[in-house]
């Protein structure tokens, strides 16, 4: 019996227009959001691993309100039950902060391993899962591009620039997956009807035994002071090919001194 | 003049550019002190202006992911208050700054792509929303603990004292829980490393699988070669190759892309490079947006002709 809590974000489309609030946090509300792509290996990972064996998925969340979509999302993938931590507070946190909530909530669950995607599609630091890890004190083996559970051991491949390793870790693990761990599942129209009946249980920060004061945008160890949108790009030259394609290009990287 | 602890990335002994980058910006903050776990040459080191290169010689920190690292690394942290720490800003770099950061009581900032120092204040700068939005970002508590991107800064050389201090450390057991097993060496392509190129040339789907022709037009440029994660999950070329959301980012003087569409996810990745070339049959392509010169056409003759072309010229 493996019991799994995967960590999904809610983040705003990022094939809409995204952007910021007044106080430069990024706008959750304007934009629509969905469970962010790079969790979807996650769940998927985690699924595989419980569908060999023998286990249960729990998926966890820390956001606003319209975060519930995101735990839904995963519940129709298979996912057997969900946790919405969500507290006015919360709103603003840093990585720390996020870090924090996430490690409180999965100590409170009944837990062997803790899956997370590589990174958030919108803050992407990739760094809440060690994060976590820290926190909780566990061993974390992190952007794995194959994930392997064999009893209490997880082996990881990790496809690094210098070298392509083989990490492994015992006991309570954490992992993060990238997309590199194989395409993540759509629901099917049975795993959309089940879900309406799994169960999601709605967390506060006192449910946590966590102080306001430790969280939120006024206690973050880091600010953002502005933001500002690129320039956009003045339109370039653009040629078809009639023979001299490339000879066109060299002439123009000629003209930029590249050549 | 305080110190800044500088994270050194090196392999077989030799110093990566974006560690002497990480160097030439410390100076702007105080006196460089280089961190090196393993082996680094002291002489690179000292010739970018470190003062001091703590040196950690525990098999632990091969052996073991991050955690003993991060250990070391905020133990020193608290030994030293440094007015800064800088890390490159790789998924490594990331994890031990972040987890050094937590245990120091610090704030951190990944990815920045500038970082300017007025007086005692630090200011960076990220690219953040698939490059579409810049922020400007200050740590507010502890020594700032920034990790940087490479290509940030051009490295600057400065003679620095360079004086070695070989630190012992005990890693506790704690850190050493996620061992790694194996570990392959990758084969050097012989080309510049895509992260820090000044010029890229990227292959996507287009190709259909065979990467000559972008392979010898970054020949012809001395430039590395990039791919979409279309030709990567085809199987045609190693993911160390893409560019974008979840390959390098990369923002060189130069980036051509042959026969990749520009989706978001890949624009994610390369949206920041100085000047922007796209070769693509589709004239609709949504990467033509971004260029400053595009070719509609087949790149499999567009390529070749401009490949004879440059070698032609260089003679
Ligand atoms: C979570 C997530 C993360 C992702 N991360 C990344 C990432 O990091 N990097 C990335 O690149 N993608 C990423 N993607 C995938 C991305 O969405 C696109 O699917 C991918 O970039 C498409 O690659 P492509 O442009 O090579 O292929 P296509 O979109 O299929 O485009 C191929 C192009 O080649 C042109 N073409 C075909 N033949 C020729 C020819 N002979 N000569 C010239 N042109 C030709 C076509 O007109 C077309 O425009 C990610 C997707 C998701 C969901
Ligand atoms: N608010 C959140 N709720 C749940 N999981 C999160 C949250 N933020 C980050 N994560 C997890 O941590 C991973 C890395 O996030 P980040 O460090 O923000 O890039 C994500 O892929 C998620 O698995």
């Amino acid at each position: 019996m493996t019991k799994i809590v995967v960590a999904v974000k809610y983040v705003p489309d990022a094939t809409a227009d995204r952007t910021f609030e007044s106080d430069n946090t990024v706008d959750r509300e304007n934009v629509d959001g969905l469970l962010s792509e790079l969790d979807e290996y996650a769940v998927e990972q985690a699924l595989q691993v419980v569908e060999a064996g023998d286990g249960e998925v729990t998926v966890l969340t820390v956001g606003p309100d319209d975060a519930a979509d995101a735990v839904r999302k995963a519940l129709q993938m298979g996912a057997d039950a969900g946790v919405h931590v969500v507290d006015d507070a919360i709103a603003g946190s840093d990585a720390f902060a996020t870090s924090l909530v996430l490690a409180k909530a999965i100590e409170k669950l009944d837990y062997d391993l803790v899956f997370f995607g590589m990174a958030s599609t919108d803050a992407g630091m990739g760094v809440v899962p060690t994060l976590v890890a820290e926190r909780l004190g566990l061993p974390a083996v992190t952007y794995a591009s194959e994930v392997t559970v064999n009893g209490d051991t997880v082996s990881i491949r990790r496809d690094g620039d210098a070298a392509s390793q083989t990490i492994e870790a015992t006991g309570k693990v954490v992992v993060s997956v990238t997309d590199q761990t194989g395409e993540a599942r759509y629901p099917s129209f049975k795993g959309i009807m089940a879900a309406k009946k799994k169960n999601v249980d709605e967390w506060s920060l006192a449910d946590l035994g966590i102080d306001a004061s430790e969280v939120g945008l006024d206690n973050a160890w880091t600010g953002v002071e502005s933001n500002s949108p690129r320039p956009p790009r003045a339109a370039g030259e653009i040629v078809t090919d009639e023979g001299d394609g490339g000879l066109k290009l060299v002439e123009f990287l000629a003209g930029k001194k590249f050549v | 003049m305080s110190e800044v602890l500088v994270l050194i990335d090196a392999v077989d002994g030799k110093v990566s550019k974006p560690s002497l980058e990480l160097l030439t910006i410390a100076r702007a903050i105080g006196a460089p002190s280089a961190v090196v776990f393993g082996d680094a040459d002291t002489a690179t080191l000292s010739g970018y202006g470190a003062e001091k290169i703590y040196t950690y010689a525990d098999q632990a920190f091969q052996d073991f992911l991050v955690a003993p690292k991060a250990e070391a690394l905020a133990a020193l942290i608290a030994e030293k208050s440094p007015a800064a720490v800088l890390v490159p800003s790789s998924a490594e770099g990331k994890e031990i700054a972040a987890r050094a950061a937590l245990k120091s009581g610090s704030g951190l900032i990944t990815d920045a792509v500038e970082v300017a120092v007025d007086g005692g204040n630090i200011t960076t700068t990220q690219s953040v929303f698939a490059g579409s939005y810049t922020v400007a970002a200050k740590v507010t508590k502890g020594a700032p603990v920034i990790a940087v991107k490479p290509n940030s800064v051009a490295p600057v050389e400065a003679a620095g004292a360079g004086a070695v201090e070989a630190v012992s450390f005990e890693v506790s057991d704690a850190a050493k829980g996620a061992k790694i097993v194996t570990s392959e060496p990758k084969a050097a392509s012989g080309r510049p490393e895509l992260a820090e190129a000044a010029i890229v040339v990227s292959g996507g789907r287009g190709t259909g699988g065979d990467f000559s022709e972008v392979e010898g037009l970054a020949d012809a440029l001395g430039a590395a070669v990039g791919a979409s994660r279309a030709a990567v999950d085809s199987g045609w070329i190693s993911h160390t190759f893409q560019v974008g959301q979840t390959g390098k980012t990369v923002s060189p003087q130069l980036y051509i892309a042959a026969g990749i569409s520009g989706a978001i996810q890949h624009r994610a990745g390369m949206q920041t490079s100085k000047t922007i070339v796209a070769i693509n049959k589709d004239e609709e392509a949504p990467l033509f947006e971004l260029v400053d010169f595009g070719v509609v056409g087949d790149l499999k003759t567009v390529l070749p002709q401009a490949t004879v072309e440059i070698n032609k010229r260089k003679g």
